[in-house]
């Protein structure tokens, strides 16, 4: 039995320890929003954030977050404070950036660490940021179009918006 | 049926319960009589009225439009419903879509392909209705499936002829109920209205009533000119679940009591399993069967990731072939011996023959020759492939991402024995397609593994190494030129012979004005599979003829954009594209130094492009700043929409370019994981801007024209800023090899 704080809930799990926290997302606590890609940390579907930092969830055992907050696409909303999107889902939107859609949640958590660390990061740094995260359908133009604008919006209307989700209010389930 | 062949007709009858269906249709298997209460039962749902085979009106007066299409990023669940929803004149911001079940009703291929009709549809019947369904037909010897079909075939045909039909049925519903004549009634945002008398009522009110009239037998559909949907930019529809992570993959389905499946497949192609030792992973956690497929093994468990280690432990042998032997080394040299052996035995394919090429040839001044090579290329989309099947109760449901549903479907039934009505098929969004889901062999292992579990549902996911080792792959090609240029440097003759053809049966051909041609082919198998990767063979043929013409220009002494432009004297509307791409890049600018421009163009699935690359070679290695794309598709329908497009294709070609290759080894493929088969990324993709050119011409495709001529327009630049002609992909085989300009 492992205890993970997911999308600021507490969960109790019954899997294996060297289980990737990927498969336990996705097939234990049904969080599909997070992908598998390619099982190497090659192509960044699979980003989740742990104690908000961006990681490659298909590479990191569940026993080594035991405890930690994790976050995942479908726990960012929460952070914007009352929208029904975080701010850089809406750029996503605005930009149209999706085709396939299926590297995007890896994508949105990258940008989402990324503004967090740096509310205003420039072109090289964007590319650093985001050259871990593979996408097919080659929408990087509209990646950073969308970023620079969440990252505009961040600056102009919401300096909060971008805060962790605070730890307080846990609810708790048990998976066991 | 009037002026209608007995195979194309609109069928329309009530619904049982009130209601109005309207089918496009063209087919012999398929009766208006029999239409309306088969398709009845498959889409109506609830309290939802259908009023079309491709559209719903719901009692709230929005709009559901139903699509024969998969979703896999080219924006078709919009564009579709586009044209419909214009031709409908409904309320673009009701209109929501829902894919079409696997149901022959709902087949694209039945649009068109019974209707065979060779040559060009005269443009005088297009505006008919035989006329469109002709004209599909043509558009389906171009392509069966595939992006770039769905808007020229279903959209321009079905879609629109449906929403227009719709619009007409409830405008003489009206009409009866307000005992005004039909000609003065007006359809606006899902409203009808009789301006004299000032009523006005929505599209619902008369949904019931319109069941009970005649369809109309030939609607009317717009001139561009009264188009309000088609032709602006709207959101897709199908973004907004895709960036908080509920739209749902083949890899998302969820079912009660699902165990998983792992895989892994001969290693060389077409060899059989001789023996399993499976003891190992017998005794693992979670594991409950180790299930030989013939071709490779499955292991299914509670979890994916126990399935995944206990694979790992099952040791398999396979048979062995010839195959086993054969390298990429090797396989190029058969290449080269069966074109050689093709020429001197007098045994060359033609594909196309103009004047004498040969005979014209040794009268040349200037004869150049030229050798090219691409590799073999896996498809790679994000989402590996996978299957979730259930076996119950005597027949087979099947969840998955499919380009081909239908197909698939028929598939498993004559594969496993099921009639095809016990074979459902519950078809999701596609994490990528770029013709890899066309294929049925990923649904057939589903089938194979749920088969050996009867009752209990079972999700297979590929593992990313099987995913690229087990691909079906864009052709590994050598192509062979002989030109010969008059004195002024004109071609005059134009020899090329390649590996094999495939589709489409255009893509070797040029537009340039060359008297004498000889194109031909020799085949030379292999036991590497073949599928169709965006484009198709386009997008080596772009690759072979636009790097040779760039070479003809580099010995005759003139700018490769001009000396492409005067052979097009007789082409105005290429020669338009490819002047609005040059014009866009600003061709001839100044540049810093080791910097240089290339271009390239390729006509594919009606759609005209042009491409100018901007490249820096001071580090070496290439890196493209900026893409100029010019493209002429007729009319583009959403241009956002289309630019997407053209970006992707862009950067899916740029990945090509660069990095492709899918080698070969002792038979298998070398290649697995993207660490070895890289992508471009955010670092190295660079900024594209494109331009529309709205000719009016016929509609081209949007999903693959972009593709084809990016890898040459590169490889030009290349060789304006070093001298280094690059005649083997991807570029990354010669790093390091340029000298510096």
């Amino acid at each position: 039995m492992v205890e993970l704080i997911v999308n600021n809930v507490l969960q109790k799990i019954d899997v294996e320890p060297d289980t990737p926290l990927l498969w336990v997302v996705r097939d234990d606590l049904k969080l599909m929003g997070t992908k598998f890609g390619c099982g190497i940390a090659q192509c960044g579907a699979c980003t989740v954030h742990v104690n908000g930092t961006p990681i490659r969830s298909c590479v990191t055992p569940v026993s080594s977050v035991v405890g930690k907050t994790i976050t995942t696409i479908e726990g960012i909303a929460d952070s914007t404070k009352g929208t029904e999107l975080h701010v850089v889902q809406q750029a996503w939107i605005d930009h149209q950036v999706a085709q396939c859609g299926y590297c995007q949640s890896g994508q949105i958590m990258s940008a989402v660490a990324l503004l967090e660390r740096n509310p205003t990061p420039n072109d090289s740094e964007i590319d650093a940021a985001m050259s871990g995260n593979v996408c097919r359908c080659g929408m990087y133009g509209r990646i950073k179009a969308a970023i620079k604008s969440a990252s505009n919006q961040v600056q102009m209307y919401q300096p909060e918006a971008m805060a962790a989700p605070s730890d307080s209010g846990i609810e708790e389930n048990n998976n066991g | 049926m009037g002026k209608w062949t007995r195979r194309a007709f609109i069928a329309s009858g009530t619904l049982v319960g009130g209601g109005l269906l309207v089918g496009v249709g063209v087919g012999v298997a398929i009766r208006p009589g029999h239409r309306t209460p088969e398709l009845a039962k498959i889409v109506e749902s609830g309290d939802e009225v259908l009023v079309n085979a491709w559209v719903k009106i719901l009692p709230d007066n929005s709009i559901k439009v139903i699509v024969p299409h998969s979703e896999m990023g080219q924006g078709v669940h919009t564009a579709l419903p586009m044209m419909l929803a214009d031709e409908m004149d409904a309320d673009w911001s009701t209109v929501s879509m829902e894919q079409a079940p696997a149901h022959p009703e709902y087949a694209t291929f039945h649009l068109a392909r019974h209707v065979i009709l060779p040559g060009k549809v005269p443009g005088i019947v297009e505006d008919t209705l035989t006329g469109v369904f002709l004209k599909a037909s043509e558009i389906m010897s171009l392509q069966i499936t595939g992006g770039s079909f769905s808007v020229r075939s279903t959209g321009q045909l079905g879609m629109r002829t449906a929403g227009a039909a719709a619009r007409e049925m409830l405008i003489n519903a009206a009409a009866e109920e307000w005992q005004v004549p039909a000609s003065e009634i007006r359809a606006q945002n899902s409203y009808l209205h009789h301006d004299a008398s000032k009523r006005s009522a929505p599209f619902a009110n008369f949904a019931k009533l319109a069941a009970s009239l005649k369809g109309p037998e030939q609607p009317t559909l717009k001139t561009p000119d009264q188009f309000k949907i088609m032709g602006q930019s709207v959101e897709r529809l199908d973004i907004p679940p895709k960036v908080d992570g509920s739209a749902v993959f083949g890899t998302d389905i969820d079912l009660p009591g699902m165990k998983y499946a792992a895989v892994k497949a001969a290693p060389v192609f077409g060899s059989t399993v001789v023996s399993i030792d499976s003891a190992a992973a017998e005794k693992m956690k979670g594991v409950i069967k180790i299930v030989n497929l013939d071709t490779g093994v499955g292991v299914i468990a509670d979890s994916y990731w126990q399935a995944t280690k206990a694979l790992q432990s099952v040791l398999v042998t396979y048979t062995e072939s010839a195959a086993n032997k054969l390298s990429t080394a090797g396989m190029f040299e058969q290449f080269g011996q069966d074109m050689d052996a093709a020429v001197a035995n007098g045994k060359e394919q033609e594909d196309f023959v103009k004047g004498d090429a040969r005979g014209t040839l040794a009268q040349s001044d200037n004869v150049v020759e030229a050798e090219y090579r691409v590799p073999f290329l896996a498809h790679a989309t994000m989402e590996p492939m996978n299957c979730t099947a259930w076996v119950h109760d005597g027949q087979v449901e099947l969840w998955a991402g499919l380009q081909n549903p239908l197909g698939t479907r028929d598939f498993i039934a004559n594969k496993f024995g099921y009639e095809t009505d016990k074979v459902t098929i519950h078809n999701v969004y596609l994490g990528g397609g770029f013709g890899r889901r066309t294929l049925p062999d990923y649904p057939q292992q589903g089938v194979q593994l749920a088969n050996a579990l009867p009752g209990v549902p079972v999700k297979m996911i590929w593992s990313r190494e099987e995913d690229i080792q087990q691909d079906h792959y864009r052709q590994a090609v050598i192509s062979r030129f002989k030109a010969g240029l008059d004195e002024s440097g004109t071609p005059i003759s134009w020899e090329n012979q390649f590996i094999d053809k495939h589709d489409p049966v255009e893509a070797p051909y040029i537009p340039y004005a060359i008297d004498n041609q000889f194109i031909h082919y020799t085949s030379s198998p292999t036991h590497v599979p073949f599928g169709a990767w965006r484009s198709v063979d386009h997008s080596q043929h772009a690759f072979f003829t636009e790097s040779f013409i760039d070479e003809l220009a580099a010995v005759a002494g003139k700018d490769p954009y001009h000396y492409r432009r005067d052979l097009l004297a007789e082409e105005p509307r290429i020669r338009k594209v490819l002047d609005s791409a040059a014009k866009m890049a600003g061709w001839g600018k100044s540049m810093p130094a080791h910097w240089a421009q290339g271009i390239a163009l390729q006509s594919s699935f009606n759609t005209i492009v042009a491409q100018v690359v901007d490249i820096d070679m001071s580090s070496g290695k290439p890196r493209v700043d900026k893409v100029f794309c010019a493209a002429d598709a007729g009319f583009v329908i959403s241009p956002d929409g289309f630019i997407a497009q053209m970006e992707s294709g862009i950067v899916f070609g740029l990945t090509a370019a660069l990095y492709g290759d899918i080698t070969l080894k002792d038979g298998a493929i070398v290649e697995s994981n993207f660490h070895n088969y890289k992508m471009v990324r955010m670092n190295n993709s660079p900024d594209i801007e494109v331009k529309i050119i709205n000719s009016g011409e016929p509609m081209g495709g949007a999903g693959e024209p972009g593709t084809p001529p990016i890898a040459p327009a590169v490889t030009n630049a290349i060789f304006a800023a070093t001298g280094k002609r690059i005649r083997e992909l991807p570029t990354s085989k010669h790093d390091g090899s340029y000298s510096l300009s």
